[in-house]
């Protein structure tokens, strides 16, 4: 085979890989368009307002999850699958967001904290490498510790619209957040640096939890008439 | 703080120490996953680390293939530096070996990172060699052709068992185009190597076969352009720099070379690379 056509086959290559790329980006940005829908959603929950309203805005995200999940089926037949970290880089920030609204909704409905499991089944993909699109656990992990920088905020407004007892549950829950994250060796790559700001969100909350104990407003939920 | 809460109120106290529970309770479900995670997590960078090594390994043993075969110009018998060259490189394939056995069953991009940089030197050193025997561009296939294992101690105590059929023993590895296009590109410096060395050995063929060679290549870089990973086109400015300094060297020969002893070539020539000769009118 001569240089020249190594060369061509080598471009020929190329630009199969560029076009795969093309294919994945126009489906990844659709995907996070819906991402933001679904943010958009899930922020009214900051409001005075939106508090009572938590079920119907978790019962709307969840049908915004749908049509993910049709994105994602739809982005699973633009490459091979064994190829996932090929092209990883293309998705691992929106798939982050899902894995964060996803582990969102599933906090303001029950106050536990999502399973791995359960995140992949709410955006239609598997856990397991072996099986399929899967759901890398750093990705996972990374859309925990986004939720925790959204709770802290949750627990600072639901005070102000005058939920005094959201904040400690809020706190227990972050805290054992912190434990689990403890336990983990993690190197020094981006998920690393971003539990590094995980202790800004408990101290946050913990301030929160302070203010309120001090003025004994945490005693009972009726009891939280701020006159 | 607790204690304050403590104070507070009794209900207060209650959830506090359930708080303090949660953090050592290893019991609950999100220690538990937790933990799971942790193992995950673990066994990854243990075998990200082990490529690692095993890549650091496939570059040192490259890079001394290489060094061997830049010997190659000024000694007598040029057949026995390649053989042991390529008894170096076989040893650099046990290695590769390796790495194909840790990426046994794995996405293979999972932990690319982790073992480019060795693959592309050996890619270097393996093009290298095959241009000193050949004179020519070592194909992609041909480099892959090379990188098939067999496992057979494994297998043994397995096929006393179930005999397995001996195609499920065969590791391949294979060399992304990009790896080969990045350890091709590195190739073009030690080929510029070999062209002033060879100048030094008063050898005048080699030169111009080099530069011929390497213009080809660039060629062929220049024909990716844009469209190849983006550490291509970085090194496409060192291919122009050793394309030049190759080219250069053929234009001295040509113009020089007849008038110049050829034991004198050598220092007419590092004098000429090292900058635009300002004397060369003089001469």
């Amino acid at each position: 085979m001569s240089v020249t056509e190594m060369f061509s086959y080598i471009q020929g290559f190329l630009s199969a890989d560029q076009d795969v790329r093309e294919d994945i980006r126009k489906v990844v940005q659709s995907l996070e368009q819906t991402a933001r829908e679904i943010l958009t959603v899930l922020q009214s929950v900051h409001q005075p307002s939106g508090f009572k309203e938590i079920p119907t805005k978790c019962a709307k995200a969840r049908e915004l999850f749908c049509t993910v999940r049709m994105q994602i089926t739809d982005l699973k037949t633009k490459f091979p699958v064994e190829q996932y970290y090929r092209f990883h880089e293309h998705w691992r920030f929106v798939l982050q967001r899902l894995a964060f609204l996803a582990a969102f909704v599933v906090y303001l409905e029950s106050e536990a904290l999502v399973t791995r499991e359960e995140v992949a089944r709410i955006l239609g993909i598997e856990v397991e490498r072996e099986k399929g699109f899967h759901l890398d656990v750093e990705d996972y992990l990374a859309g925990v510790l986004i939720m925790a920088s959204e709770l802290s905020r949750l627990a600072v407004n639901s005070v102000t619209a005058g939920d005094y007892t959201r904040p400690l549950r809020i706190s227990n829950f972050i805290n054992e957040l912190d434990s689990g994250f403890r336990l983990l060796n993690l190197k020094n790559d981006p998920l690393r640096k971003r539990y590094d700001g995980l202790k800004y969100d408990v101290k946050k909350i913990e301030e929160v939890v302070y203010d309120l104990s001090i003025r004994g407003l945490a005693k009972e939920p009726e009891a939280g008439g701020d006159k | 703080m607790n204690r304050r809460e403590g104070e507070g109120c009794p209900r207060k106290n209650v959830t506090a120490a359930q708080e303090h529970d949660t953090s050592v309770n290893p019991s609950s479900p999100v220690i538990a996953a937790f933990r799971v995670f942790q193992q995950e997590l673990d066994t990854k960078h243990d075998k990200y680390e082990r490529l690692v090594k095993i890549s650091r390994d496939v570059t040192i043993e490259s890079k001394r293939a290489i060094f061997l075969l830049h010997r190659v110009s000024n000694v007598p018998d040029a057949e026995e530096v390649l053989n042991e060259a390529d008894v170096k490189l076989d040893g650099v394939r046990q290695k590769i070996g390796q790495i194909a056995e840790e990426l046994r069953g794995e996405d293979i991009y999972q932990y690319h990172r982790a073992y480019t940089p060795g693959i592309q030197e050996y890619v270097e050193a393996i093009s290298f060699l095959h241009y000193i025997r050949h004179r020519s561009l070592i194909s992609l296939e041909e480099i892959n052709a090379r990188l098939v294992f067999m496992r057979t101690e494994k297998a043994d105590s397995k096929s006393s068992a179930d005999a397995l059929p001996p195609g499920a023993q065969v590791l391949t590895f294979q060399v992304t185009p990009s790896d080969y296009l990045l350890g091709v590109a590195d190739l073009t410096g030690e080929l510029m190597r070999l062209c002033i060395s060879s100048v030094g050995n008063g050898d005048i063929d080699t030169p111009f076969q080099l530069s011929q060679f390497l213009r080809q290549i660039h060629d062929g870089f220049s024909y990716i352009g844009n469209t190849g990973p983006y550490e291509v086109s970085k090194k496409l400015h060192t291919l122009r720099q050793s394309l030049g300094k190759v080219e250069d060297a053929c234009y001295t020969l040509r113009v020089r070379g007849s008038e110049i002893p050829k034991h004198m070539l050598a220092d007419v020539f590092s004098s000429r690379t090292a900058l635009i000769d300002p004397e060369e009118g003089v001469v």
